[in-house]
């Protein structure tokens, strides 16, 4: 396929029609709002379902019981939608069905903004609704990517039935890059032994969240962690960045991660040995991987658009061993590439503390910034 | 002297129930709307080609009963989930069972919607004017002064307004093919529920949209009343209040004969 210059959230949604989607569901909410659009235009020209649902919490709905039928379906959103998604997800967990999420996500909490953010990080990655469950989450930091994970989105949830969300953020769905699209997937209906397709000739097959019975719940929950384990076992993803002979490692995802390339570009030009850890899935997360560059590495810096979400998960992995160091802009503002090349420089200069909470200094620093 | 009687079966269970004992309360009416659907479904033949919604509610667990592939929806969302299904296998027949709390409090939006979009799809509304599963609280129809665990002095409709007539409202949506409602409070009335409950599948069959029948059912525990007293409440209370009419009939139905 020859590269195009392609708008993210259309590219996204052209690689989920690539990758099979059978069935959309959604709900119009900016920035993502252009998916739903192409979807519309798109599925039903190719004969496939389109459906603009009365709400974020319909569309999941409808999204659950097009699942049950064991299609390819999906849904997408921004941060606001997919809170009132969090119960449908939850269900889905319940009942063990494929599904795919975008997530393009925008500056909050409440109604916020409509511009770029990582502020959804906790609610996809460590709940969001109730219950035990995990989602797979990816996270592109460009167009080409944002296709590429929308397309192993829909293959990882089919084969570990489970949700998985390709988590993009405002700039990644609004921004335009050169980017190639894959071929177009026959559209096969998957084969299920457990699909509700009507009980011709074979024994009638339910699909519920229900288990009155506490043993049989456990059980439920039992196999649920059983299948995440073999997907962190597996489907750990991340890209490194100059981190043969790093002292200091930058860690960050999606939009926040590629700013913090050219920062960190810019430092190894200056001859500061730093590196880059960029998690693609940030669930499941590369814990050990970052575990492992703590024999190496002085300090971590982490970075991100939100008050450090990941950054707690960054901190378990190193434990108390190295510094770990925040730096983030909220509300919709994307740091520029010289705000994270001033921390890099300072990370490197300063005497760092361990024990401390990085969020104190960070606000500091943060407050001299904007005032 | 032989006097032989030739068998005349004149009662069994329908080949779309399953063999599981009943869990519905003594003289809860639950059982005769599951029974009803299962011998139309069985009349028309749809066994093996018929997918349940089930709501959260009493009849949470309706798909114990049912011989049909079935699903178990969140509390109010069966019309979207069935919509999923139904927009995916559009050959199949789908149907949704939810109760007056599901259905008119909780899942509004997501019925009102169906219907709006002629979603080509059957709903079997049990309106029994309280909820059961949680223990006999106000419902939306709840009637006016009528005493339930969370109105314990009777529904002030100064403060909880009124009850909602579901009926009616869904019979002003352009996409209804069959809104009607029916009581199942004695046996004509149930013989009524059965037709009307055939003809909403027939309305699905044909691809005339979204059908609808409610049916005004007892609820003897939450009440506090005998399972006899509960039907005789339904005929004296609930009915005046929730007329029994055909509120909406596509014009495609009318010559069709069940």
């Amino acid at each position: 396929m020859p590269r195009e210059l392609l708008e993210g959230n259309l590219a996204m949604a052209e690689a989920a029609i690539r990758a099979g989607c059978q069935a959309y569901f959604g709900y119009p909410i900016t920035p993502q709002t252009e998916v739903l659009e192409w979807m519309s235009k798109r599925m039903p020209e190719l004969g496939r379902v389109f459906l603009q649902a009365e709400s974020e919490v319909a569309a999941i709905n409808m999204v659950y019981g097009a699942a049950c039928t064991g299609a390819r379906v999906m849904s997408s959103s921004s941060s606001p939608g997919v809170s009132l998604m969090m119960e449908g997800l939850s269900y889905i967990h319940g009942t063990q069905l494929p599904v795919v999420l975008i997530d393009v996500m925008r500056g909050g909490p409440g109604l916020g903004n409509i511009a770029p953010a990582q502020s959804d990080y906790n609610q996809i990655v460590h709940g969001g609704g109730h219950g035990d469950y995990h989602n797979i989450v990816l996270t592109p930091s460009s167009v080409q990517e944002a296709i590429d994970l929308t397309v192993l989105a829909f293959d990882l949830a089919q084969k570990y039935c489970t949700v998985a969300v390709v988590m993009a953020d405002g700039s990644i769905g609004q921004m335009m890059e050169p980017a190639e699209l894959p071929p177009m997937r026959p559209v096969e209906f998957p084969q299920y032994d457990w699909a509700t397709t009507g009980a011709v000739g074979r024994e009638r097959r339910i699909l519920t969240s229900i288990y009155l019975n506490p043993p049989e719940e456990e059980a439920i929950n039992i196999k649920l962690l059983e299948n995440w384990n073999r997907i962190e076992q597996n489907e750990i993803r991340y890209r490194e960045y100059y981190l043969d002979d790093a002292e200091i490692v930058v860690v960050g995802f999606g939009t926040a991660g590629r700013v913090a390339l050219s920062a960190v570009r810019t430092a190894r030009a200056e001859g500061i040995p730093v590196g880059l850890l960029r998690p693609v899935t940030v669930n499941p997360f590369p814990t050990q991987q970052i575990r492992e560059l703590t024999k190496t590495a002085k300090a971590f810096l982490v970075t991100e658009m939100n008050t450090g979400q990941m950054l707690d998960d960054v901190q378990r992995a190193v434990g108390r061993q190295v510094p770990v160091e925040f730096y983030g802009r909220m509300g919709g503002i994307v740091p520029f590439p010289d705000e994270i090349l001033a921390e890099i420089r300072r990370v490197a200069k300063e005497p760092l503390q361990l024990d401390t909470n990085p969020r104190y200094s960070w606000l500091e620093r943060l407050n001299l910034i904007r005032n | 002297m032989d006097t032989a009687v030739p068998v005349q079966v004149v009662y069994q269970r329908p080949e779309s129930f399953t063999d599981t004992p009943t869990k519905y309360c003594p003289g809860c009416t639950h059982g005769v709307a599951h029974r009803l659907v299962a011998e139309v479904i069985d009349e028309m033949g749809l066994r093996e080609t018929t997918i349940g919604v089930a709501p959260v509610g009493c009849s949470v667990y309706a798909y114990n009963y049912f011989d049909l592939d079935f699903v178990e929806a969140a509390h109010g969302r069966a019309p979207a989930m069935a919509t999923g299904i139904k927009r995916l296998l559009p050959n199949r027949t789908v149907f949704t069972y939810q109760g007056d709390g599901d259905l008119a409090s909780i899942g509004m939006a997501e019925i009102m919607h169906a219907a709006g979009r002629g979603e080509n799809i059957t709903v079997i509304f049990i309106n029994n004017a309280i909820y059961g599963m949680t223990g006999g609280q106000m419902a939306p129809t709840t009637l006016p002064g009528q005493k339930t665990t969370s109105s314990p002095n009777g529904r002030d409709v100064e403060i909880a307004g009124f009850p909602i007539r579901m009926a009616e409202a869904l019979s002003t949506m352009e996409g209804a093919g069959y809104i009607v409602r029916r009581s199942l409070h004695d046996p004509k009335n149930i013989r009524l529920a059965k037709k009307a409950i055939r003809m909403a599948f027939e309305t699905q069959k044909r691809g005339l949209g979204f059908s609808m029948v409610e049916l005004l059912s007892s609820c003897p525990t939450n009440w506090g009343v005998t399972p006899k007293d509960a039907l005789k409440w339904i005929e004296d209370h609930m009915v005046p209040v929730y007329p029994l009419n055909d509120f909406k009939i596509s014009p495609e139905l009318a010559g069709i004969k069940v």
